[in-house]
């Protein structure tokens, strides 16, 4: 097992794996919170088609998706509020969208090796580069994400009151959205843009099950997706079995545990705190 | 142009083709007014790993497919949940399904390949077993939705009035749904899993916008859907540009300036103070109350 | 109150507000004292929420002039509290208490924000204030309408505002919890001396601590003591139909009109 280490490609694909888990897990957080997960999956969809246009134009496929999720970011955010609850809609762009991507693929090649790559991912063939461009991508959305955190929570919840006190609700929107767009972008190198939901969302909403206290459940949520991308890893070097696969089940699992522990001791917990200005009546004799 | 008919493959495709372009419009237009869009797919996506399977297991995808879509569909109506985007519980089993769709293709030899073409649909590649095949499934859910339309379309409006009218609303739900994932499972032939929504949804979405009443939307949606299907088979194969491409191309294509006019034509109804709002939005706004 | 000396809290002059191009509030002049309690009356549409949102700074009149504290309302002022419209929480909403109310202090800067001892006693003092210490770790989601609503008064309160604005604090809460919270607004009225600024379908649960009232209706508005205010002759007026008061047991009714 330690030898395999000893590999260049293995050192790439530990290092961006645990890079990209790390801000899956931060930006997870507030993902959950928005309610934006069909967003996440949106533009994953529309970066498929970036990946592979990038190809036509002699792009990384990374470069491609920057740039077509960033611009469906400000997109997305300048029609707000007026793209929730329209399935249709948003369904009939992200066909269209993967549409292109498979033309851009019978274009540039007739071979459905890179498609399934962008897919599924690819993290073992991860360069350096790439782990250089997925760090400060990584560095820039963690800072960024830290300046933003207490007016991205606020607005989050309370829209108005965000607004009345002179938050930029709007615009905070659409920077997180952006924000979002990288972070889909360096995810999809490790877990492919079908699987983006595994690492973006899923940790984040078991994390948010677990506990109500924010830096506690960011701090689980890293951690989640940073155990299950390492050790998905680590099970894709020993065993056949892609890495994306083991990812996947790891992060399902600790949610559906998450949604069980949450289940168990939840509903009974807060429901019986009495109303502190109503009096207990002592009872009639 | 017409010269690629002479090949068998390009018969067979336009033959499935047609069938599932009928089929898909006839049921997308159902799915559409029960809100469930999302449902289709929630269901392709968990018939992806049934696909993956098949090919690991030497048969047909379509077999893998019929039995995880139907099984989740009946999971579904057992569970007596609605499937929502909002849901991320839908989410995290759909994005499960993809993964295990992908082990199984690993495990198989011609990985990317099977991939590509269960995800994208090949056409091309439809034997004259699997035009039959097609054909038989197809009359099946042609004639049971003749069967169950109306009271369908009349629980989709209003459940509790169809309910106390006499009619099993919750029974007609799950054979509706067991539909819908037959339904895809042929569609993906065509299109592929990733693309069912242009075949399903879209015919459907648009001729809504056009006309209001059912028969003549479900008939507009037909002649839509066999439109993009042949104008696709008839591009993709004068062209190198993959068949499926063209399909979601002209499904998008025609849905989105209809979406844009006729937005204008809502507003302005609504201005003038009738409550009668197009099919969908009712449909929506009765299955949110549902929900709330 | 010696009201006639100090400055008043809140000056409009001849203001009209125009969104999309419809008038929605035209020629209205008021203005209230520190300290009063004023309750906000009108049917949905009267542009009572606009009338706030004016206040808040978020949008500007196309004439004449507003003066709130002494000067000319902007966003992100402390010294207004907030609690807009009831708003429905999603129950799953994984904050505490603590959380929500915090968002009062530092919500609006940016930075994460360290936890400290001075931060966590102000919203302490605060829970306290609104009795809500109890509900401080609770997940706020699975609250009750009335603790929520305690809790978000809570929130408003924490910048040691001089004048809370409420924008129906009542809705949806059922008659024991509006008494309490009714009871809760006065009493933060009466020690911090805050102007206070109720929006409210139903006079009768306030009418004991309502100082003033400002009925709204199709765009225009009418100030002064309840017995003043909500007469037939004002109503009608301001509906521009018949309106009819029935003042008996200590309680308005008003018959006719959409309220």
């Amino acid at each position: 097992m330690i030898d395999i280490l000893r590999h260049d490609f293995v050192q790439n694909a530990f290092l961006a794996g645990a890079i990209v888990a790390v801000i899956s897990g931060f930006v997870g957080y507030f993902v959950v919170l928005r309610g934006q997960a069909f967003a996440c999956e949106a533009l994953s969809h529309i970066g498929f088609a970036g990946a592979l246009g990038a190809a036509l134009v002699g792009a990384s496929s990374l470069e491609g998706m920057f740039v077509f999720t960033l611009l469906a970011a400000v997109g997305m955010g300048a029609l707000g509020k007026r793209l929730s609850g329209r399935d249709i809609e948003v369904g009939m762009v992200l066909s269209f969208v993967l549409g292109l991507g498979v033309l851009f693929l019978s274009i540039y090649t007739e071979n459905a090796t890179g498609a399934v790559g962008v897919l599924f991912g690819s993290i073992l063939s991860v360069t350096i580069n790439d782990v250089q461009v997925i760090l400060g991508s990584g560095v820039f959305i963690i800072i960024l994400m830290a300046v933003l955190y207490r007016p991205v929570l606020f607005a989050s919840i309370e829209p108005e009151v965000a607004e009345a006190r002179g938050v930029p609700v709007q615009r905070l929107s659409i920077l997180f959205l952006i924000l979002l767009a990288l972070s889909v972008s360096v995810a999809v190198k490790v877990v492919g843009v079908l699987l983006v939901f595994a690492l973006l969302v899923v940790p984040a909403a078991a994390a948010e099950h677990l506990t109500h206290r924010p830096w506690l459940a960011i701090t689980i949520s890293i951690l989640i997706s940073l155990i299950a991308t390492i050790a998905g890893l680590t099970f894709a070097f020993i065993g056949h079995w892609p890495a994306s696969f083991y990812i996947v089940s790891l992060t399902s699992l600790f949610y559906f545990i998450a949604l069980i522990v949450h289940a168990v001791r939840s509903p009974r917990r807060y429901r019986e705190l009495p109303h502190p200005s109503r009096e207990v009546l002592p009872p009639a004799d | 142009m017409f010269a690629i008919f002479q090949y068998p493959f390009i018969q067979n495709a336009f033959i499935a083709g047609s069938i599932v372009a009928i089929v898909a419009a006839v049921l997308g237009y159902f799915l559409i007014v029960r809100g469930l869009s999302f449902a289709g797919h929630a269901l392709s996506s968990i018939g992806f790993a049934g696909a993956a399977g098949a090919v690991l297991l030497g048969v047909s995808p379509i077999y893998g497919l019929m039995v995880f879509t139907v099984t989740a569909s009946i999971a579904i109506s057992v569970l007596g949940r609605e499937v929502r985007e909002r849901d991320v519980a839908t989410g995290v089993i759909m994005t499960f399904a993809l993964g295990l769709g992908i082990l199984f293709l690993s495990l198989y030899h011609g990985y990317a390949e099977q991939a590509y073409s269960i995800l994208f649909g090949t056409i091309v590649g439809v034997s004259r077993d699997d035009v039959v095949f097609t054909f038989v499934l197809g009359l099946i859910l042609l004639v049971v939705i003749a069967i169950i339309g109306r009271p369908l379309l009349f629980s989709s409006f209003d459940a509790e009035l169809a309910e106390t009218r006499g009619v099993p609303v919750r029974a007609l739900g799950s054979i509706f749904l067991i539909l819908i994932a037959l339904t895809i499972s042929i569609t993906t032939q065509v299109v592929g899993i990733l693309l069912v929504f242009a075949l399903l949804i879209g015919p459907s979405a648009t001729a809504i916008r056009l006309v209001h009443q059912p028969l003549q939307a479900i008939f507009l949606a037909i002649i839509l859907g066999l439109a993009y299907t042949w104008l696709g088979i008839l591009l993709g194969g004068n062209s190198p540009w993959p068949v499926s491409f063209f399909i979601t191309a002209l499904s998008f294509g025609v849905y989105l300036p209809v979406r844009l006019l006729s937005k204008g034509i809502d507003s302005k109804r609504s201005a003038k103070g009738f409550e009668k709002l197009s099919i969908t939005d009712s449909a929506l706004a009765s299955q949110k109350d549902r929900n709330d | 109150m010696n009201s006639e000396i100090q400055e008043p809290i809140i000056q409009l002059e001849r203001v009209d507000v125009q969104l999309g191009g419809r008038v929605i509030l035209h020629n209205i002049g008021l203005s209230i004292q520190p300290g009063e309690f004023v309750v906000i009356l009108g049917p949905n549409g009267a542009g009572k929420t606009t009338f706030l949102r004016l206040l808040l700074g978020l949008i500007q009149p196309a004439s004449g002039s507003v003066r709130v504290l002494g000067q000319t309302p902007r966003v992100g002022s402390h010294l207004i509290g907030y609690a807009p419209q009831h708003r429905v929480f999603d129950s799953e909403l994984p904050l505490r208490g603590r959380d929500l109310v915090g968002f009062g202090l530092d919500g609006h800067r940016w930075g994460i924000g360290l936890p400290s001892r001075s931060r966590r006693e102000k919203i302490d003092q605060a829970l306290k204030e609104v009795d809500g210490l109890d509900l401080a770790d609770a997940p706020f989601g699975q609250l009750s309408g009335g603790e929520q609503q305690r809790l978000l008064i809570a929130q408003a309160l924490l910048t040691d505002p001089r004048l809370l604005i409420l924008d129906e604090p009542l809705a949806n809460l059922d008659l024991a919890f509006q008494q309490d919270v009714v009871a809760l607004i006065d009493k933060v009225c009466r020690t911090r001396g805050a102007t206070i600024l109720l929006v409210a379908h139903d006079i009768n649960p306030l009418l004991q601590v309502t100082d003033r009232v400002l009925y709204m209706a199709r765009g225009h508005s009418a100030i002064g003591s309840p017995d003043e205010v909500i007469t037939e002759s004002n109503l009608t007026k301001l509906y521009g139909s018949p309106v009819q008061v029935v003042h008996t047991l200590g309680r308005y009714f008003v018959v006719g009109a959409e309220v």
